[in-house]
C-alpha cells in the first residue's frame, strides 16, 4: 500500500493508505484525528472543512495524495497551545456552538474567510456554505464580526 | 409554609398511581455503595417561585385559567431529598406529594373521552384546551414522579459536584443549565460542577426520555433540592469541625467560610457531611431575591471542547476493537433484499466482514473509506417496499380524503377556508445516526446519543436474546437531534451485526442513509373553516390529517405511568398526544380540533414542535387570512382574543420593538406569529425581502418570549434562534419528496435547509421578565416562527401560500 507524507498540525505524518482515500478517513480513521466530521461525504455540509496550506478544503472530497508534500492543520492545530485562536476566543465569546458539531467546520471557514477578508461585510460572511443544523447562524456572524474587529484592533 | 417539617416516610408518594409499592428502589447504577437511603428525608413545601402555587395567573397554560380540575392543581409540590450512603456526599432528590396532578390528568382523561363520545368519530378526537389545564410536559412530569428522587449529586474528595444527569445533551444547553442550577444551590463555583450523562438506568422508568421541551421543567425543582440539601450538609459538617454554631456560616466559591476566616472546601468536606443524616440548617432552595447565577448569561461549559475539537461524539471515541461499519439499503423505503452477490466485496483491501440484517446488508472494514467503496461493490437487488406504489401527490390525496366533514355548515354567515399542506421533513441533525456496539455472548454495551436509553436497553437486549441487565447503553452527548434519538435505529442495527459479525462495530449511516431511510415530520394535510359575524370570530374548526407518527419511544408508557388509561379513553397514543400538546390559543368563538391519521409504512418521528409544527402555523395564517377579510390589522386581531395576558405582553412586545406595520418597499413585508405551549410563550416579527419570490430572504427577527424563571438567558436565546431558523427552513425551501417509495432528497444538496445567506442579519430578542417557574424552550418557537415567515410571504408576494415548504 502507498505512503503519504504530509504535514498535520505542524508535525510531518506518514501514513499507509489507498492513494483515493479521501483525507477526511485517514484522519479519522488512521490518524484519530477527529475533530474534523463527517456530516455527508460530498462536500455540501462541509462539517469537515480544516485548512490546506492555510486554505479552507472540505477532506471529505480530498484524496490523500492530493495532500502528498502540503500542509494540513485541522481544528487541533488552530490555538497555540493553550492559546486559543482569536476566532475560538470569538467563538466563545458568543458562546455560538449549539450540539457543536459543525462548529470545528464553521471556525475553520471562519478563520481562512478571515485571512483572504480580514474586514468581511454581511455579503462576504453571505457566501459561507457551513450548514448549522441547530441554526446558530446569527452568532456565527457576530463571532466573525467580533474576531475582525479584534483582529483589527491588534 | 412547611419549611424544615420533617417527613417521617421516606416513600413515594401514596397519591402517585403508579409508583411502586413499598420504598423507591434504592439501587444506583455503577454504585453498590449506594445503598437504601439512611437518612430522614427532608421536606419542604412551597418552591419560591411559586408564592401561594398561583403564580402568574396569566400565563398560558396555567391552570388557574381553566376550568374546575385544575383549580386544586395549586402546584405545592414538596421535595424530598435523601442522604445517600455513601464515602463522600451524595444526595438523592426527588420531586413529589403533587397530589394535584394526576387527578387533573385523570379527569382531562375523562372529559376528552367524553368529549369525544359526544363529538367525534371514533376515530378522531377533537377537545379544545385540554393543555391549558395539563399540557404534555406536565404530564410527563407527573410520570417522573415515583422515580426521579434517584436524581444523584455527588460531592467528590477532589471538590468536583457532580450531578449525573439522567437526559441527552444535543445541543439544548442543558448541561449548562443544570450546572448553573448545581451551582447556584451549592454555592459553588461553576466550573467546579460536572453534569456527565447517565447511562441507561432502567430503574428510572419514565424519566430518562429527553423530549417534550420537558428536561428543565421536570428537573428544576429536584436538582435545586438536591444541591439545597447537599450545602446545608456540609455547612453541618463545617460548623461540627470547628464548633461553631452553623448559622454563622456562610458559603462562596465552592466552600464554606466562618466570621474568623476559616474557610474549608466542599472537597475537604465531602467525607464529614457524608454522615450528617440531618442538617443543622434550612436546605430549602434559594428565594428568587438570592439568585446570583441563574438568569446570568452564561457560555456553555463545553464550549471550549467544542471549539477545540475535543468534544466527542459516538463516532469519535476509541472503543477498542470497534471497526468502521455501514449498511447498504433498499432502494425503496422498507425494501427488502432479494439477492447478493457479496463475493466481490468481501475480497476488496481492509474489508473484515459481510452480515446480513432485516434492514440491510452491513459491510466492516478497517476504515469508512473502505467499508463504503466495498459497499458499492455489493452486488445486490431488493424487493419493492410497502409504499413503492406511492409518490407526494398520492400521499397528499390519502391525506386529503382522511378528514371528517366539518361540524358547521357555512349558511348563514360568512367564512373563510384554507386548506394547507405541508411536506415530509427529515431531521438531519448534523452528526448522522452512530452507534458503537460490543455484543458478547453473554453481554452487550453500547455507545450512542439516545433520548431514550432506557427502552433502547429493553429492545436490544430482547432483540440480541439478553436480559436487559446484561445490556449497558452508554449515552452519549449528540450533535443534534430534533426529535430524531428519540429512536435508536442505528443502535439496534448495531447490536444485530456486532452480534452477527462477532466483533465490535462503529456503524454509522450516511447522509444519503438517513435521509432516504430516516425518519421525518410526518407529511399533513390541513382544512379549516372560520366563520364570523359582527365582528366577531363565531366558530373555528381544524381538521388535522397527518401521516401517522411513530411515538413508539416510551411515551405510551409515560402516559400510562402518570395515570392516563389509554384504552378507557378510547384515545390512540398520537391522539392523547395530540390532545396533550395542540390548543386555539384565541378566543374564536366554538374551536374544535380534529386529528386524523393516514398509517403508511414509512419512518416518521416527532419533530421539534411536532404537531403544533404544522398546525399552530395553519391557525396563525388562518389568523392573518380571518384579521385581513374582517378589516382588521393582524396584530390587534391576535391580542383582542388571545386568552393569555403574558401572550399579550409577549405580543405586544414584538409589535412595538419591531416597528409593526412601518411602510415596507414593494416586495417586502413583515409577517407575525405567536404560539403557546409548554408553559411558555413566543411572538416572532420577522422581515422579509420577496422581491425574487423563488428566493425570499428573511432580513430581520425581532422575538419575544416569557418562559417563567430563566435559567440561562443565553442558551434560551440560542433556542430562540434555533427556531427561527428552523421556521425559515420549512416554509421556505426544506423538504422531502416521496417519489415511488423512495426519498428523493439525499444530502443537503437538494435537503435545503437554511445556510448563512438565508438568515437574518439582525436577530433581536427580548426575554420577559421572570415569573414562575420555567417553561419549556426546545420547541416553543418553532410555530411561532414559521408563521411569521408565512405570514411575511403572503404579504410581500400577494400571495396565499397553501402548501409548505413554499419553494420545493
Amino acid at each position: 500500500m502507498p505512503t503519504h507524507t504530509f504535514v498535520l498540525n505542524g508535525q510531518p505524518v506518514t501514513v499507509e493508505a489507498p492513494d483515493d482515500m479521501p483525507l477526511l478517513w485517514v484522519l479519522r480513521d488512521k490518524l484519530g484525528v477527529t475533530g474534523p466530521k463527517y456530516g455527508c461525504g460530498v462536500g455540501v455540509c462541509r462539517a469537515c472543512t480544516s485548512h490546506l496550506d492555510g486554505e479552507e478544503f472540505q477532506p471529505c472530497t480530498r484524496s490523500v495524495k492530493d495532500c502528498e508534500g502540503h500542509r494540513v492543520t485541522t481544528i487541533e492545530g488552530l490555538a497555540d497551545g493553550d492559546t486559543l485562536h482569536p476566532v475560538q476566543e470569538a467563538w466563545l465569546g458568543c458562546d455560538v456552538a449549539q450540539c457543536g458539531f459543525c462548529q470545528p467546520g464553521q471556525i475553520m471557514t471562519a478563520v481562512a474567510l478571515l485571512r483572504r477578508t480580514p474586514n468581511p461585510t454581511d455579503a462576504d460572511i453571505d457566501q459561507i456554505q457551513n450548514i448549522c443544523r441547530c441554526g446558530s447562524y446569527p452568532r456565527i456572524r457576530e463571532a466573525i464580526k467580533q474576531a475582525a474587529a479584534r483582529q483589527a484592533s491588534g | 409554609m412547611l419549611n424544615g417539617v420533617r417527613d417521617p416516610a421516606p416513600g413515594p408518594a401514596p397519591s402517585c398511581p403508579s409508583c411502586p409499592s413499598g420504598p423507591p428502589s434504592p439501587s444506583a447504577p455503577s454504585s453498590a455503595r449506594r445503598a437504601s437511603p439512611i437518612s430522614t428525608p427532608l421536606a419542604r413545601s412551597d418552591d419560591t417561585d411559586r408564592p401561594g402555587g398561583t403564580d402568574r395567573p396569566d400565563a398560558p397554560g396555567r391552570p388557574c385559567e381553566a376550568p374546575a380540575p385544575a383549580a386544586a392543581g395549586a402546584a405545592r409540590r414538596r421535595f424530598l431529598t435523601y442522604l445517600l450512603a455513601a464515602p463522600t456526599l451524595t444526595v438523592g432528590a426527588r420531586l413529589g406529594l403533587d397530589a394535584a396532578a394526576p387527578a387533573t390528568a385523570q379527569a382531562a382523561v375523562r372529559t376528552a373521552a367524553a368529549a369525544q363520545d359526544a363529538a367525534a368519530p371514533a376515530q378522531l378526537i377533537g377537545l379544545p384546551g385540554i393543555p391549558d389545564i395539563l399540557d404534555l410536559g406536565d404530564a410527563l412530569i407527573v410520570a417522573g414522579l415515583p422515580t426521579s428522587h434517584l436524581l444523584v449529586l455527588e460531592l467528590t474528595p477532589a471538590g468536583r459536584a457532580v450531578l449525573h444527569l439522567p437526559r441527552l445533551e444535543v445541543g439544548q444547553g442543558l448541561t449548562t443549565a443544570i450546572a448553573m442550577l448545581v451551582a447556584e444551590e451549592l454555592d459553588a463555583r461553576l466550573g467546579d460542577v460536572d453534569v456527565p450523562l447517565s447511562d441507561g438506568r432502567p430503574e428510572l422508568l419514565f424519566n430518562q426520555l429527553t423530549g417534550a421541551s420537558n428536561s428543565v421543567r421536570s428537573l428544576y425543582d429536584p436538582v435545586r433540592a438536591a444541591a439545597a440539601a447537599a450545602r446545608a450538609r456540609l455547612v453541618t459538617a463545617a460548623a461540627r469541625r470547628w464548633n461553631v454554631p452553623p448559622d454563622t456560616l456562610r458559603t462562596a466559591d465552592s466552600a464554606v467560610l466562618a466570621p474568623d476566616g476559616r474557610r474549608a472546601g466542599y472537597g475537604d468536606l465531602a467525607a464529614d457531611a457524608a454522615a450528617i443524616a440531618v442538617p443543622a440548617v434550612s436546605s430549602s432552595p434559594k428565594s428568587a431575591d438570592r439568585l446570583r447565577l441563574v438568569g446570568r448569561p452564561t457560555g456553555r461549559i463545553d464550549a471550549r471542547d467544542i471549539v477545540t475539537g475535543r468534544a466527542k461524539y459516538a463516532g469519535d471515541l476509541a472503543i477498542p476493537g470497534a471497526v468502521p461499519t455501514v449498511v447498504a439499503r433498499p432502494t425503496t423505503i422498507n425494501g427488502t433484499l432479494r439477492s447478493l452477490d457479496a463475493s466481490a466485496a468481501r475480497t476488496m483491501p481492509g474489508v473484515l466482514g459481510v452480515v446480513q440484517i432485516p434492514s440491510g446488508v452491513a459491510v466492516l472494514a478497517e476504515t469508512f473509506d473502505q467499508a463504503l467503496k466495498a459497499r458499492d461493490a455489493l452486488r445486490t437487488s431488493w424487493n419493492p417496499g410497502p409504499v413503492a406504489h406511492l409518490s407526494t401527490s398520492d400521499i397528499r390525496a390519502q391525506l386529503r380524503a382522511a378528514h371528517a366533514p366539518f361540524l358547521i355548515p357555512p349558511l348563514l354567515t360568512q367564512y373563510v377556508d384554507g386548506e394547507f399542506d405541508f411536506a415530509f421533513v427529515n431531521h438531519a441533525p448534523m452528526e448522522v445516526l452512530t452507534a458503537v456496539a460490543d455484543v458478547r455472548p453473554n453481554r452487550a454495551e453500547l455507545w450512542f446519543a439516545s433520548q431514550t436509553p432506557i427502552i433502547a436497553q429493553q429492545t436490544i437486549a430482547a432483540e440480541l436474546g439478553l436480559p436487559q441487565d446484561a445490556v449497558t447503553v452508554h449515552v452519549v452527548r449528540g450533535g443534534g437531534s430534533f426529535g430524531r434519538r428519540l429512536f435508536f435505529d442505528a443502535a439496534l442495527e448495531a447490536a444485530q451485526i456486532s452480534k452477527a459479525a462477532g466483533r465490535p462495530v462503529k456503524l454509522m449511516w450516511t447522509r444519503n442513509d438517513d435521509m432516504r431511510h430516516g425518519r421525518m415530520r410526518p407529511a399533513s394535510h390541513h382544512r379549516i373553516r372560520a366563520t364570523y359575524g359582527l365582528g366577531q370570530v363565531l366558530s373555528y374548526e381544524h381538521r388535522a390529517a397527518t401521516v401517522k407518527t411513530d411515538f413508539r419511544h416510551g411515551l405510551g408508557e409515560m402516559l400510562t405511568g402518570a395515570g392516563f388509561n389509554l384504552s378507557l379513553a378510547g384515545l390512540s397514543l398520537a391522539q392523547a398526544f395530540f390532545l396533550l400538546s395542540e390548543k386555539n390559543p384565541y378566543n374564536v368563538g366554538i374551536p374544535t380540533q380534529l386529528l386524523a391519521e393516514v398509517p403508511l409504512d414509512v419512518h416518521t418521528g416527532s419533530w421539534r414542535s411536532v404537531y403544533s409544527g404544522a398546525v399552530r402555523v395553519s391557525d396563525e395564517i388562518m389568523m392573518d387570512e380571518l384579521a385581513r377579510r374582517m378589516g382588521q390589522d393582524a396584530v390587534a386581531f391576535r391580542r383582542a382574543r388571545l386568552r393569555s395576558a403574558a401572550g399579550r405582553a409577549v405580543l405586544d412586545t414584538v409589535a412595538k420593538a419591531g416597528n409593526w406595520g412601518r411602510p415596507m418597499p414593494p416586495g417586502q413585508a413583515q409577517g407575525i406569529g405567536y404560539h403557546d405551549e409548554n408553559s411558555g410563550c413566543a411572538a416572532y416579527l420577522v422581515e422579509l425581502d420577496a422581491t425574487d419570490p423563488t428566493d425570499p430572504r428573511v432580513t430581520k427577527a425581532v422575538i419575544a418570549a416569557d418562559l417563567g424563571r430563566v435559567i440561562n438567558p443565553t442558551g434560551l436565546e440560542a433556542q430562540l434562534t434555533g427556531a427561527l431558523i428552523d421556521g425559515i427552513s420549512v416554509i421556505l425551501h426544506a423538504g422531502n419528496h416521496i417519489d415511488n417509495g423512495a426519498v428523493r432528497e439525499g444530502s443537503y444538496a437538494d435537503f435545503r435547509y437554511a445556510r448563512q445567506r438565508h438568515t437574518p442579519p439582525v436577530v433581536e430578542i427580548h426575554l420577559m421578565p421572570p415569573s414562575g417557574p420555567p417553561g419549556g424552550a426546545g420547541e416553543l418557537g418553532v410555530p411561532a416562527a414559521s408563521a411569521a415567515v408565512a405570514n411575511a410571504y403572503a404579504r410581500a408576494t400577494g400571495t396565499s401560500p397553501r402548501s409548505f415548504p413554499i419553494n420545493f
